[in-house]
C-alpha cells in the first residue's frame, strides 16, 4: 500500500506532475513530509497540498470493516473459529479455543523447560487431519538451535495419538508434512523469512514455529540500538505474516538474568510508592525474558513456563482474552500434560515473573 | 517576516518580497489590480494574497466563531466554562478512574495511556469502544467508536466478552431503577455493539498518517463516531526509523490532526503508548514511549503501572486534573474497580 505510486491514484494531471518533478514518486514519499515541507518543496499553495494529500491518503488508507464482519469472517471460515486446539483442556479454555490464529505466540522459559516439546507437539497437532482436531496442513518449522529431534516428534505422535500413527503410512505422511529449516545466522533467517511469505501463499502451510528467536539476535549484535533495530524489522515482518495468511506463529525465547534486584519503575513512583518487596528466597532466581521491552509488546501472547519448588508451570502471563492463570504441568512420552485443568490464578505481576527453582528436579522426567 | 507566515508556494512569497511587501500591513493596503501588476501574477492569485493577508493578520482563526467582539475566532474563558462544565464523558466502567478523570475520558480532547506490556491498555480501549455505545437512557452517549489497529491485538472474542457483560450490567441497573418491567428490556444485542465499532488495521507507519488524515472525510460520512482509539500509536513509529527528527515532526503533526478532529467533531481521542527505559538520574527508569517532544503532544495523559499486586492509573498530565492514582483490575467483563479480596469474577 505504502509503495503505491502516485501516478496511478488519478490525481490532476497539474499536481501530480508536480510530485514527480520534485522527485516523490510513492505514497509514503508524500506521506514522510509534513504539509508545510510539502507546500515548500512542491512550492504550491496549501489549499492544494491539502486536496492532493487527502486524495493520496484516501487512496492508500486501509479499508474499514466493522467488529462484527470480524467476527462472522473467522467463524466462517476458519477452524475453531481460528485457534489452534492445544489438547491441554485448561489452556484451550483460557485460550478461547486453543492458540489463535492471525498473532505471535511466545514462548519464554529457562533451559530445559519444555519449549521445544510445546512445539513439536503443535507441529503434529497443526499436520494431524481436521477429524482428528487438527489443522490438515503443513507446518514450517525453523530450527535455529538444531533442537528439533524428528525421533521425539514421532514418539510424541504414536503416545498421543496411536490409533493414527500405527496406521501403516501415516506416520510418514503426518511427519511429512512439517518442514525444517536451520538458518544458522540472522541474514540466513531474514532469506528463509522471505521463503516462507512465498509458501504462504502456495501451499497449505498452517503453522510457522520459530525455536529460538533469541538465539538468532543475541548472537549477532551487540547490546541496544543496533540490536533493536535489527529485531523491529523481523518483528513487524513477522507479525504481518501472521495476519495475512491468518495462520498461527509461535516463537521461543529466552531468559536471561535481571540487572539490579528492583523492578524498573517510573519516575513518579521513586519514593511515594511502597513497592512490595518480593519474598527473599526468590532473589536467587531473578529472570526475565530476553530480547527487551519493545519485543514484549509486539508479542500478542506470551506462556511463561517456569519451575517453582520443582513444580512446572505453564502461566499466560499476557493475553488479551484470558484471565492471568498459571497450569501446573509435567512433560512425558507424549508431550506436555497438564496436571490440573482448572489454572490457578496469579494475582498481580506475579504471573510475569520468572522462576527457575528446584533445578534438579527438571531432570527427573519421566521420559 | 510576516510574509512568511502565508500558506503560499514559495515563488509567490519570493515575488512579494521582490516587489518590496515584507509586511502583512502592506500587502492589505493595496488594490487587487495594484499588486497583480507589481508582483506579476493574475488578478484573481491577487485577490486570494489579500485574503490570505487579511485573515492572517487577525489572530488565531479557529472554527468556533464566537461573541468576542475584539478578536475573530477567539473564545472567552467564560463561555469555556460553561462548555468544559457540561463537556461529556465516556465511562471506563471502574468508579475509581472515572473519579479521579471527573467522571470519565473526556469528549474534545486527547487522552494518552501508556503502560507496560500486559498492564491492561488494550483492555481499557475495548472497553471505551463498548462504554461509548451506551445509549442515553443509561447515561452514556449512545455513538459509535474508531478502532484503529497497529499491533493485531484486536481479538473480537474479547469484545463480544465485554460486549455482553455490558449489556447484563445495563439490564441489571435498570432493574433497580425502573418499575416497568418492560423498561427493563435492553433493546442492544451484542452484535449491534459489536456493528458500531468501525475497525482499521494498520500495517505502516504511512498508513497510519494516511489513516489520520483521511478520518476527517470518515467522520463526516459517520457523525456519530463519538470515540477514536488508536492502539498503539508507537508500534510503527519505533520500528525501521533512522531520522529521528523526522519521527517527531510527523508525530507532532499527526498529534494536532487527531486534536482537529477532537474539537470539530466533538469527539475524544485515546491514544495507547508503549514503555521504554531510560537513563535518568543514574539509574534506568520507565517512561512512555516516542521521546520528549511527544510527551507534550497530548491534553491527558495517564500511566498504567504495577503497583505490588495491583493495577494503578496515575493521571502523570493534565491540564485541569489533580495527579491523583487510582486502582482498577481488568476482569471477565473488562475493567472494573478492584476488589480487595481478588476473587475470580465467574460469567453468569
Amino acid at each position: 500500500m505504502a509503495n503505491k505510486l502516485i501516478k496511478q491514484m488519478a490525481l490532476p494531471n497539474s499536481i501530480a506532475n508536480i510530485f514527480t518533478a520534485r522527485n516523490i514518486i510513492t505514497a509514503k514519499d508524500a506521506l514522510s513530509l509534513t504539509e508545510f515541507e510539502l507546500m515548500e518543496r512542491l512550492d504550491v499553495g496549501m489549499a492544494e497540498v491539502k486536496f492532493a494529500m487527502a486524495h493520496i491518503s484516501e487512496v492508500v488508507c486501509p479499508p474499514c470493516q466493522t467488529a462484527l464482519l470480524l467476527m462472522e469472517q473467522r467463524v466462517r471460515n476458519e477452524r475453531s473459529a481460528g485457534h489452534l486446539p492445544t489438547r491441554l483442556r485448561g489452556l484451550d479454555e483460557a485460550l478461547c479455543g486453543g492458540i489463535p490464529f492471525g498473532v505471535v505466540t511466545e514462548l519464554v522459559g529457562p533451559a530445559g523447560i519444555g519449549k521445544t516439546q510445546f512445539c513439536l507437539k503443535l507441529s503434529l497437532l497443526a499436520s494431524l487431519p481436521a477429524n482428528c482436531g487438527g489443522l490438515d496442513g503443513r507446518v514450517i518449522y525453523i530450527d535455529v538451535e538444531s533442537k528439533f529431534s524428528s525421533r521425539r516428534l514421532v514418539e510424541i505422535g504414536i503416545e498421543s495419538f496411536p490409533e493414527i500413527f500405527l496406521k501403516k503410512g501415516m506416520a510418514q505422511e503426518m511427519a511429512g508434512r512439517i518442514v525444517i529449516l536451520r538458518p544458522t545466522s540472522l541474514s540466513e533467517f531474514t532469506e528463509s523469512l522471505h521463503h516462507v511469505q512465498v509458501s504462504l501463499l502456495q501451499k497449505q502451510v498452517k503453522l510457522l514455529v520459530i525455536d529460538s528467536m533469541a538465539a538468532l539476535v543475541l548472537g549477532e549484535h551487540e547490546c541496544g540500538a543496533s540490536r533493536q533495530q535489527a529485531l523491529g524489522w523481523h518483528v513487524s515482518f513477522i507479525k504481518s505474516l501472521a495476519e495475512f495468511s491468518r495462520i498461527p506463529i509461535v516463537v521461543t525465547n529466552q531468559v536471561r538474568s535481571q540487572i539490579g534486584d528492583e523492578p524498573l519503575t517510573y519516575s513518579f513512583q521513586a519514593r511515594s510508592h511502597s513497592i512490595k518487596r518480593e519474598d527473599p528466597a526468590a532473589y536467587d532466581s531473578h529472570l526475565v525474558a530476553a530480547l527487551g521491552i519493545n519485543w514484549a509488546h509486539a508479542v500478542t501472547i506470551r506462556l511463561v513456563l517456569e519451575a517453582r519448588s520443582g513444580q512446572r508451570l505453564i502461566k499466560l502471563a499476557k493475553s488479551p482474552i484470558s484471565p492471568p492463570l498459571a497450569f501446573p504441568f509435567n512433560i512425558t512420552s507424549s508431550g506436555l500434560v497438564l496436571l490440573d485443568d482448572d489454572g490457578i490464578e496469579m494475582k498481580g505481576s506475579e504471573i510475569n515473573t520468572i522462576h527457575c527453582q528446584g533445578q534438579n528436579a527438571l531432570f527427573n522426567s519421566e521420559w | 517576516m510576516e510574509v512568511g507566515m502565508l500558506p503560499i508556494s514559495a515563488s509567490k512569497r519570493g515575488k512579494l518580497l521582490a516587489a518590496g511587501y515584507t509586511t502583512l500591513h502592506s500587502i492589505s493596503r493595496a488594490s487587487p489590480s495594484h499588486l497583480a501588476t507589481d508582483i506579476g501574477v493574475s488578478e484573481d492569485e491577487a485577490c486570494e494574497i489579500l485574503k490570505y493577508a487579511s485573515q492572517t493578520s487577525s489572530m488565531d482563526p479557529s472554527i468556533e466563531s464566537s461573541n468576542a467582539s475584539t478578536l475573530h475566532g477567539g473564545q472567552t474563558a467564560w463561555t469555556m466554562l460553561n462548555e468544559e462544565k457540561f463537556a461529556t464523558r465516556i465511562t471506563t466502567s471502574c468508579g475509581d478512574i472515572d473519579n479521579i478523570l471527573g467522571g470519565g475520558i473526556t469528549c474534545k480532547e486527547v487522552t494518552e495511556l501508556g503502560g507496560v506490556p500486559g498492564i491492561g491498555k488494550t483492555q481499557i480501549g475495548i472497553q471505551l469502544a463498548v462504554n461509548v455505545q451506551i445509549p442515553p437512557e443509561y447515561g452514556g452517549l449512545g455513538g459509535k467508536a474508531i478502532y484503529i489497529d497497529t499491533e493485531g491485538s484486536f481479538m473480537v472474542e474479547r469484545v463480544l466478552q465485554i460486549a455482553e457483560a455490558c449489556i447484563e450490567d445495563m439490564s441489571e441497573y435498570s432493574h433497580h431503577f425502573h418499575n416497568n418491567v418492560q423498561d427493563c428490556e435492553v433493546k442492544l444485542h451484542p452484535n449491534s455493539i459489536l456493528e458500531n465499532i468501525f475497525y482499521f488495521r494498520v500495517c505502516s507507519y504511512t498508513e497510519q498518517i494516511a489513516l489520520v488524515n483521511y478520518l476527517d472525510k470518515f467522520i463526516e460520512e459517520h457523525k456519530d463516531v463519538k470515540i477514536i482509539i488508536l492502539d498503539s500509536v508507537t508500534f510503527h513509529f519505533r520500528q525501521d526509523f533512522d531520522d529521528m527528527a523526522l519521527r517527531t515532526r510527523l508525530l507532532s503533526e499527526m498529534a494536532l490532526k487527531l486534536m482537529k478532529l477532537a474539537r470539530k467533531f466533538c469527539l475524544a481521542v485515546v491514544l495507547l503508548n508503549q514503555v521504554t527505559t531510560k537513563y535518568i538520574e543514574g539509574s534506568y527508569q520507565l517512561t512512555l514511549a516516542l521521546g520528549d517532544s511527544w510527551s507534550h503532544s497530548c491534553t491527558n495523559r495517564i500511566v498504567l503501572f504495577w503497583n505490588g499486586d495491583e493495577r494503578h492509573a496515575y493521571i502523570d498530565k493534565s491540564p485541569s486534573l489533580k495527579s491523583a492514582s487510582a486502582v482498577y483490575s481488568v476482569t471477565t467483563r473488562g475493567i472494573r474497580n478492584s476488589n480487595s479480596s481478588c476473587k475470580r469474577i465467574k460469567m453468569v
